[in-house]
């Protein structure tokens, strides 16, 4: 029956795990407004033609002086009725569909994230472990997943039919979607938003993949482009290391090279802005007076746009690097404080841990010493970092 | 006995007239040259569209097709046609006045109209425009295109729809004839009123946005701009402040015309005057609580998501009111099937189609699909072509005699409305399917599989013109050759037949007294 | 309506009134609705200033520093003053002081100006700094995006009231005309009343300008 409707009404295949419900109301909602408009349209022409002049029932009409609502021949309380009905309809449909909006806007919380980049005219995808691609989504079947997406000049849309889903990309924020493909196979997504002479070319495709090949396959996708100047910052930047590092250890370089540490630490130490040590997914309270988790979103959001969701007791001073980090640069620093996530926020509660793998020693912005090595007698002693990035 | 046709004559007794309904006739050419201007892009992109591929247009081009298609259409012909027409005409004759309150601010409108067009034609063929009529930020700060100019021609031809609007506000509340009360006008006089309530309030909000608009472009403003701490959105939130409510400012008036329509040839009065009546009012109030609702994947909260959304629901519970009453209308009626009929029909299906498709866009979920894709295009124009521009067809039709003492051939009349109608339900039933099956709107190319629909789509496109070009030739020949018309062919009770067929200069040959309702069928006409 | 005597020739009444006293409420209640009109122009301004206040609190509380406040306030001790002698140009014609009427239209006119004076020498000191709308803007002791849209703000805002200003002048000035050769009189002052309404919607604005842009400190 399912099939027979969707094929009648040319839905696109179910292939999301939400497309199946937000199609059954689909067509609960089309074949009501189809039997309404064709039932007054029917009810309008047998007036037509009963009413007609000349049908027989004489030549003029007896004076219409009936009260009200007796006069057409309809009482009171049918015309309750019928708008009461209209109303608990809609009424119906809205709380169905706004239910299912809910659901598809909230990300089950296990999901995984994938960052996404839309411009003038295509789509590139960065995935956690610091792979890239471009044109085509690799996800993993079965499992939630979590568009973050931008833009990098207009708006765009990110729209895939297949799965009911679609979200406008905006630069200047982040916004979210999140998806989970109930089986392997090909989706198209289509920009859905004009934005400019090549709007209907600026198409990409979801790959989505069983598991066992998904890994392999994102494995061996080349690495998204993270080391580099960073955009619009004076700062200079190191060549590539000889050896390949982990996406969080990439995440300290670029933090380190966009200036994060001289307002945010790593160790618990208290500074200007919070430090990033056991942030990831704590909860934090906001200056509104409102609590959030420090998930992948709000840290993106974070750097985007610091001032709309500002962690309380902290001032609203830190800028904004939005069009400054390229979206795989972002999955980078989030990935790092992602890891970070183990350190005590309180110095002197637990011993600090080892260095991360592949990171390199911090020096401690108000101390000028690394976490774990004795400090040296006063306040910023000029220890070199051996990054050459300056504190 | 001389008429507003032949009491004065030469260029300038016309283009300095202050008589309304000279100004009616001169707003109505108007309005139907862009009318043709609309269509012919419409052409212009249903052809394009027939193959996957490019045809003759490069990406560019066509998006300046659909993009000029849809300003001169919502700009120049709906919002402006049925009021700056029919309100100019008839308003007065309605109430039993010999103008409009302000004459000579009506014949300024129709310049400052004039005026408007100008630069957006300008615009349009120097450079042309490519954004959508949407005109959304960043893309129109950025986009090659004469945007600038035309968005400040479309804020010249807000000030008409202003000055339009406030005319016939202080026209209703000063001009009614002696014994006029609210409660006894015309149901016509009822809609253009609420019509002209939303012009007021909404146009300056959309004059401000496109100001906005034109001076980022010009001269780097970026109010919106998010390099420079912006936000794109707002700017979808002050467009669609308006550009909501003037959907309603298109539906309205063709409203006005349903009930005018279909009392007079049913013979009998309104089953229920104030249900019309309120409900005009109360599409005209909710209207300005549901611009969201065009924006669901833009970035809003669910809340907003939520609130807009049984909102926008809420508006179709007036519309419904409405239908319902005429519908019952019909009821003991005594019904003569004439074109305005076929026409009313055609509303009656149409209009009831589009605007449940309404309420199902309105359904949050299902919008996220539909959104930005042919399902919503094919939605706006059930309502605008089958609910508007049919009821624009009727008017004519049915104040043909009225305006011009002359009659239209009826069986043309038929043809041409069932060539508009089932034209018009071949060109975008299809495009319904086209957005259930994914194919977002403002596309150049698209997939192969969905070519069949479109090119359904675009044979439907053919007939919808042919049937407009049919009714234009018809009534132009009626213009001169039809056959000479008695004052009240239709034996409609409405105070506008009362008056010489076609009317002195100052409608009435004495002042009007009311001494029944315009709906009274049960008593005889005088 | 009011009582104005009816001294001087009797006012023509137009063909589509009634009588005097319908075309008069005409008069008025489509010059509100004008009015109405075209503070819904500058309401949406005001919604995209409350906007963008929320998200960049600190940096327009800063901002509205830099705007001298003595500039501002002296602005509106001007249009308060002109509004009270257009309001005085009004009383003066209802009892046929043809004379008085003119004087405290001229004062008016010259308030008028002395304000689009005073603008200008703010704008003047704006530019000295580097302060400019939109993506010209360059003032580098507050350099941030908070900063820059609210100065794009107040230029857009200022400026689109000016140009009211000019409009006000222009009206104020057509009436002091028409009233000086005896064609608007005590009889019918219905275009000085209406241009003394605009005039006065012209001075509401900019009490709603002023503490947004010069006393909003934080």
């Amino acid at each position: 029956m399912n099939e027979f409707m969707r094929r009648l009404l040319m839905l696109p295949p179910q292939a999301s795990t939400m497309a199946r419900s937000i199609d059954y109301l689909h067509y609960f909602v089309i074949i009501t407004t189809m039997i309404g408009a064709a039932g007054v349209a029917a009810l309008t022409l047998y007036f037509i033609v009963r009413y007609r002049e000349g049908a027989g029932r004489g030549t003029n009409p007896p004076p219409d002086l009936r009260p009200h609502h007796a006069r057409g021949g309809v009482s009171l309380w049918f015309e309750l009725s019928v708008f009461g009905g209209l109303l608990a309809l809609f009424v119906t449909w809205w709380v169905i569909g706004f239910s299912q909006f809910v659901r598809i806007w909230e990300p089950p919380p296990d999901s995984m994230t994938i960052y996404v980049v839309g411009k003038q005219w295509m789509w590139s995808f960065a995935y956690p472990h610091g792979g890239g691609s471009v044109g085509v989504l690799y996800v993993p079947a079965g499992r939630p997943v979590k568009l973050l997406m931008t833009s990098r000049d207009v708006i765009h849309s990110f729209y895939v039919p297949d799965f009911r889903l679609k979200a406008d990309v905006v630069p200047g924020r982040t916004t979210q979607l999140w998806f989970e493909a109930n089986q392997p196979g090909r989706h198209r997504i289509f920009c859905a938003e004009m934005c400019g002479p090549g709007h209907s070319e600026m198409r990409a495709e979801v790959v989505a993949l069983p598991d066992a090949d998904y890994e392999r396959t994102i494995q061996g996708l080349a690495p998204a482009q993270i080391s580099g100047p960073v955009q619009g910052l004076a700062i200079p930047f190191e060549a590539d290391p000889p050896e390949p590092l982990s996406l969080a250890a990439m995440g300290q370089r670029v933090a380190a090279e966009a200036g994060c540490f001289r307002c945010h630490t790593v160790d618990g130490t208290p500074h200007i802005g919070p430090t990033w040590a056991g942030l990831y997914e704590a909860t934090i309270p906001l200056q509104d007076g409102t609590q959030v988790v420090a998930d992948d979103a709000y840290l993106t959001r974070s750097m985007m746009d610091p001032a709309a969701e500002l962690h309380r007791g902290f001032l609203a001073v830190m800028p904004s690097y939005q069009g400054l980090l390229t979206a795989p640069q972002i999955g980078a620093i989030v990935q790092y404080i992602h890891v970070l996530g183990d350190v005590s926020r309180y110095p002197g509660e637990a011993p600090l841990p080892a260095p991360v793998r592949g990171t390199v020693p911090l020096v401690n912005p108000l101390e000028g010493t690394a976490p774990g090595e004795p400090r040296a007698a006063g306040p910023r002693a000029a220890r070199p970092n051996p990054t050459g990035a300056t504190p | 006995m001389t008429s507003y046709l032949t009491e004065t004559t030469g260029i300038k007794s016309w283009l300095l007239t202050k008589d309304h309904k000279r100004i009616g006739l001169l707003f109505m050419i108007a309005t139907a040259l862009a009318l043709m201007l609309g269509g012919v892009f419409a052409l212009l992109i249903r052809f394009e569209l027939v193959s996957p591929g490019p045809d003759f247009l490069d990406g560019l081009t066509y998006n300046q097709m659909f993009t000029h298609h849809g300003v001169v259409m919502v700009f120049l012909f709906m919002v402006p046609v049925i009021p700056t027409v029919f309100g100019n005409f008839f308003l007065p004759m309605m109430l039993g006045a010999p103008d409009v309150a302000f004459p000579r601010l009506n014949l300024a409108s129709f310049y400052v109209y004039c005026a408007g067009a100008a630069i957006v034609l300008a615009a349009l063929w120097f450079g042309g425009i490519d954004t959508g009529w949407t005109f959304y930020t960043p893309y129109s700060a950025t986009s090659p295109t004469s945007v600038a100019t035309a968005a400040f021609g479309v804020f010249v031809v807000g000030v008409s729809s202003i000055l339009t609007g406030l005319n016939f506000i202080v026209t209703v509340h000063t001009l009614r004839a002696k014994n006029l009360r609210w409660l006894e006008m015309p149901l016509f006089v009822w809609a253009i009123y609420a019509t002209a309530i939303i012009q007021v309030i909404a146009t300056p909000v959309l004059g401000m946005s496109l100001l906005l608009v034109a001076l980022d472009h010009a001269w780097g403003l970026g109010i919106f701009d998010p390099s420079m701490g912006g936000d794109p959105v707002l700017f979808q939130h002050l467009f669609w402040f308006y550009s909501h409510p003037a959907v309603y400012i298109m539906i309205l008036p063709a409203m006005g015309v349903v009930s005018e329509v279909v009392c007079t040839f049913s013979h009998n009065r309104p089953s229920s005057y104030r249900a019309i009546a309120f409900s005009s009012l109360g599409i005209a109030f909710i209207g300005f609580l549901t611009w969201g609702h065009h924006m669901f994947v833009a970035g809003m909260s669910v809340v907003d998501v939520g609130v807009f959304g049984i909102l926008s629901m809420m508006v179709a519970i007036f519309s419904a009111i409405k239908v319902f009453t005429w519908t019952i209308t019909l009821k003991h009626g005594r019904i003569r099937f004439t074109t305005p009929m076929l026409y009313f029909f055609g509303f009656m299906f149409l209009f009831v189609f589009g605007g449940m498709t309404g309420v199902a866009v309105a359904t949050s979920s299902l919008d996220v699909h539909w959104t930005d894709t042919y399902f919503v295009v094919a939605h706006f124009h059930f309502i605008m072509v089958g609910g508007t521009l049919t009821m624009y067809l009727a008017a004519i039709h049915y104040w043909f005699p009225k305006m011009f003492g002359r009659m239209y051939p009826e069986r043309w009349g038929l043809i041409g409305a069932a060539g508009v109608i089932l034209g018009f339900i071949f060109t975008f039933t299809p495009q319904f399917l086209l957005g259930n099956a994914g194919m977002p709107r403002r596309y150049w190319t698209y997939p192969p599989d969905y070519q069949w629909l479109n090119v359904a789509s675009t044979a439907g496109a053919t007939i919808l013109a042919l049937g407009l070009l049919v009714t234009l030739g018809y009534l132009i020949w009626a213009l001169f050759k039809g056959p000479k018309a008695e004052r009240n062919p239709w034996g409609s009770r409405g105070y506008e037949w009362l008056a010489p067929t076609p009317p002195p200069v100052h409608n009435f040959e004495a002042p009007l007294e009311i001494t029944r309702g315009p709906y009274d069928y049960h008593l005889p006409e005088t | 309506m009011t009582d104005h005597g009816h001294q001087g020739p009797a006012p023509r009444v137009a063909i589509q009134f009634q009588d005097l006293a319908k075309q008069e409420h005409a008069a008025h209640f489509g010059m509100w609705l004008f009015l109405g009109s075209e503070l819904l122009l500058f309401a949406g301004l005001f919604g995209l200033y409350t906007a963008y206040r929320t998200r960049y609190a600190t940096a327009f509380a800063e901002a509205v520093h830099h705007n001298a406040l003595w500039i501002g306030t002296t602005n509106v001790v001007i249009l308060i003053v002109s509004s009270f002698t257009v309001a005085w140009a009004v009383h003066s014609l209802r009892r046929d002081r043809r004379r008085t009427t003119l004087w405290s239209l001229a004062i008016t006119m010259l308030l008028g100006l002395l304000f689009l004076v005073f603008k200008g020498i703010e704008y003047g000191i704006h530019f000295r700094d580097g302060v400019f709308p939109g993506h010209y803007y360059a003032y580098q002791e507050m350099p941030g995006h908070g900063a820059q849209l609210f100065f794009t703000l107040y230029y857009f805002m200022t400026g689109l009231h000016a140009l009211h200003m000019i409009g006000g002048l222009a009206a104020i000035g057509w009436v002091a005309a028409r009233v000086a050769r005896g064609k608007t009189t005590a009889a019918y002052p219905i275009p000085l009343e209406l241009g003394a309404l605009y005039w006065h919607l012209v001075d509401s604005i900019w009490i709603f300008l002023w503490p947004m842009f010069y006393l909003t400190t934080g």
